[in-house]
């Protein structure tokens, strides 16, 4: 089985050639085609997605989740998410008295828009089967995803609404925080491969996954990288007891609904992107055999990824700020930056003609050695902080 | 040609931009504005092939100074009332330096000795780790680089710490 | 390189066209019936008092402050990152020096305090 993609993508191409136009504008067609196709990528997956959180929500909850969409219940409710689109598309919308008119409108669109230009540089698999291999590639979506806090702050600040307002500030001290240990243990992780291509890192875990080599990036990573989607441990801009809906309470009708998708298109995102940097990519048994394997196998990790997220997001109760913020700065940071600076001297001492798997299994050690470290102190310091508040409780009896 | 036409695009971005962050009256849409002018410079630094600090643009400029702006114009009590043009009685003064700036800008430039363009040997992100931190190249500016990161912040804080 | 980047910019086009169209897809379908009691800000069921465009606490200031730090540090770190495996063992340490600098600025906040939450 030859690779499938590459393979239409050349017939389309062929196509194109046939009607007689110029090489330049057939490439340039492949480039707007390719663009579409990758920007529906998520949309598509979300659109699914919405369906699959509510009914494993409902699951975990003791409900039955939908199950019916009006006059026509398909099979579990899959065609909830259409009506729901639907009924998003003809809400009235409803712009609230005050509001300052072009960022309160720009802010949905902003947020939505650099929700699918993450996209571009994921690999779904070997070779040509990605948007675009840019040399900066993870950079690229560093550097786009801390832009969309301006979104954040243009909902928040232009809705003329206390909440929103209040809810928008929170919310980005939140995603500015968090930046912090997730660039760090990205840097690890381009430190090791040598590269900043999204395809370079997939290839660079052809015998060991990061996972495996690095854990402590990976899991500083994904506890930031869930903070900076707003999952629910952290999540700070809704908090509905208090907060009402953050930032999205003055919005109604589709604006509201780019929140809403953008958000799961976002976790999408991040399942991606740990998949590429941690899981190995499109790696996976038989890919060399057939290619087209390998975009079953990201999408594979994708889904094992959403699915963390979706328990996470659903089981877990949501921190207060000053926690969250303390457990960054006072635990992650220090961490992350502990694990940099180490793994950075172990991996240079290691002979450069090590195996993949002797190089995997000294930086595992070390990673273990970092994380029962910090554990000890966090435990020292819990210990010290308990004894104090008991004398202190002894000095009041 | 479509690059020569990209230019004119992004500079004509950036002035628009930047033009409007000084007229604008809302404090706040000054500073939006602001941040589309640093955009429009990210892509100036693509068109130069330099999609590194492309992207630094966007993470340095839009993602850490454009909040700290907007932070700091939020910390001002009643932006959102006053609606007087921005100007004061030292505008001609800023108009004399930014007229100063540029000329300087324009001399230097021309001093400059012409470049031709060539291909690299080295990935540039590359080459740039490696003058990091070799000794024959700016490992003093690096390391003072942090240095300088460190009393920046020291001072920062003790300044708002005060407020 | 510049090839990559077409990409890049259809693709930001493309983007920007779908969220626009479905904002304006929304226009055009939805009913348009305005109403000054629909478009009241909400607060609870009762008459919003006062402006939201209140002043802010410095202490988001001082976040902003930390992170900005770390985040050109991080911009600094990323071409030594990258050239991490041709550089010889006193070079990752010159690195090691820089993020440790850092460490020292992170420490001197942390100890005066500036990170609680007030």
């Amino acid at each position: 089985m030859g690779d499938a993609i590459v393979n239409v993508s050349a017939w389309i191409e062929g196509l194109l050639l046939g009607t007689g136009l110029s090489e330049p504008w057939v490439s340039f067609i492949m480039t707007v085609i390719s663009a579409f196709v990758i920007a529906f990528i998520p949309v598509v997956i979300v659109i699914f997605l919405v369906w699959g959180y509510r009914k494993a929500s409902a699951r975990m909850q003791g409900r039955l989740g939908p199950n019916s969409s009006g006059t026509w219940a398909g099979p579990g409710g899959i065609v909830q998410t259409f009506a729901d689109a639907i009924k998003m598309l003809t809400k009235e919308d409803i712009r609230p008295a005050g509001v300052d008119v072009i960022p309160y409108n720009i802010a949905p669109i902003l947020i939505f828009f650099i929700a699918l230009v993450v996209w571009a540089v994921i690999p779904f698999g070997p070779g040509t089967v990605i948007g675009v291999d840019l040399n900066i590639g993870i950079f690229y979506i560093m550097a786009f995803s801390s832009a969309a806090l301006f979104g954040v702050l243009m909902a928040g600040w232009s809705s003329n609404n206390k909440y929103a307002t209040v809810s928008a500030f929170r919310s980005v001290a939140l995603l500015i925080s968090y930046e912090i240990p997730q660039l760090l243990s990205v840097l690890v992780v381009v430190m090791v491969a040598g590269s900043m291509s999204m395809q370079d890192i997939v290839g660079a875990q052809r015998s060991v996954m990061y996972l495996i080599a690095l854990p402590l990036p990976a899991v500083i990573f994904l506890i930031a990288s869930l903070a900076e989607v707003n999952a629910r441990p952290f999540e700070l801009l809704e908090a509905e007891s208090e907060l009402v809906a953050g930032y999205q309470t003055e919005y109604s009708g589709m604006k509201f609904g780019m929140y809403y998708l953008a958000e799961f298109i976002n976790s999408v995102a991040v399942g991606a992107i740990f998949s590429t940097l941690f899981l190995g990519g499109w790696q996976g048994p038989f890919v060399d055999a057939a290619p087209i394997l390998g975009t079953v196998w990201i999408f594979a990790k994708i889904t094992l990824m959403t699915m963390l997220w979706m328990f996470i997001q659903i089981t877990l109760p949501r921190l207060r700020i000053d926690q969250i913020l303390n457990f960054n700065w006072k635990f992650l940071v220090p961490l992350a930056l502990a694990n940099l600076c180490v793994i950075s001297i172990v991996n240079k001492l290691i002979n450069a003609q090590a195996s993949d798997w002797t190089r995997a299994g000294i930086l595992l050690l070390t990673n273990i050695a970092i994380a029962l470290v910090a554990w000890t102190l966090v435990a020292l310091g819990g210990r010290q902080k308990r004894r104090q508040y008991e004398a202190e409780l002894e000095v009041v009896a | 040609m479509t690059q020569q036409i990209l230019f004119f695009v992004f500079g004509a971005i950036v002035l628009g931009a930047g033009v409007a962050v000084v007229t604008v009256r809302n404090i706040f849409h000054a500073a939006l504005w602001l941040l589309l002018a640093f955009f429009g410079v990210a892509g100036l630094y693509v068109l130069l092939e330099a999609p590194f600090f492309a992207a630094v643009q966007l993470f340095v400029y839009m993602g850490a100074i454009g909040v700290l702006i907007i932070f700091a114009v939020m910390l001002t009590q009643g932006i959102m009332k006053e609606k007087q043009l921005p100007f004061n009685e030292q505008w001609w003064m800023a108009g004399l330096m930014a007229v100063l700036l540029l000329a300087v800008m324009v001399y230097v430039i021309r001093q400059l000795p012409a470049v031709t363009p060539q291909a690299l040997q080295w990935d540039s992100i590359d080459l740039l780790g490696m003058a990091f931190v070799h000794p024959q190249g700016f490992v003093l500016p690096f390391e003072l680089a942090s240095v300088l990161l460190v009393a920046a912040l020291l001072g920062a804080v003790t300044i708002a710490r005060e407020r | 390189m510049l090839e990559q980047f077409t990409f890049i910019g259809v693709f930001l086009l493309v983007t920007l066209f779908i969220s626009c169209a479905m904002v304006g897809l929304s226009w055009v379908l939805r009913p348009k019936r305005p109403d000054p009691r629909k478009s009241e800000i909400y607060e609870c069921g009762l008459e919003p008092h006062g402006t939201p465009w209140f002043q802010f606490k410095a202490q988001y200031y001082i976040f902003a402050l930390v992170f900005l730090v770390f985040d050109v540090e991080a911009v600094f770190l990323f071409p030594w990152a990258k050239a991490y495996s041709l550089i010889p063992l006193y070079a990752v340490i010159e690195g090691v020096l820089f993020i440790l600098l850092l460490a020292v600025a992170l420490i001197y906040v942390w100890r005066k305090g500036l990170l609680e939450w007030m």
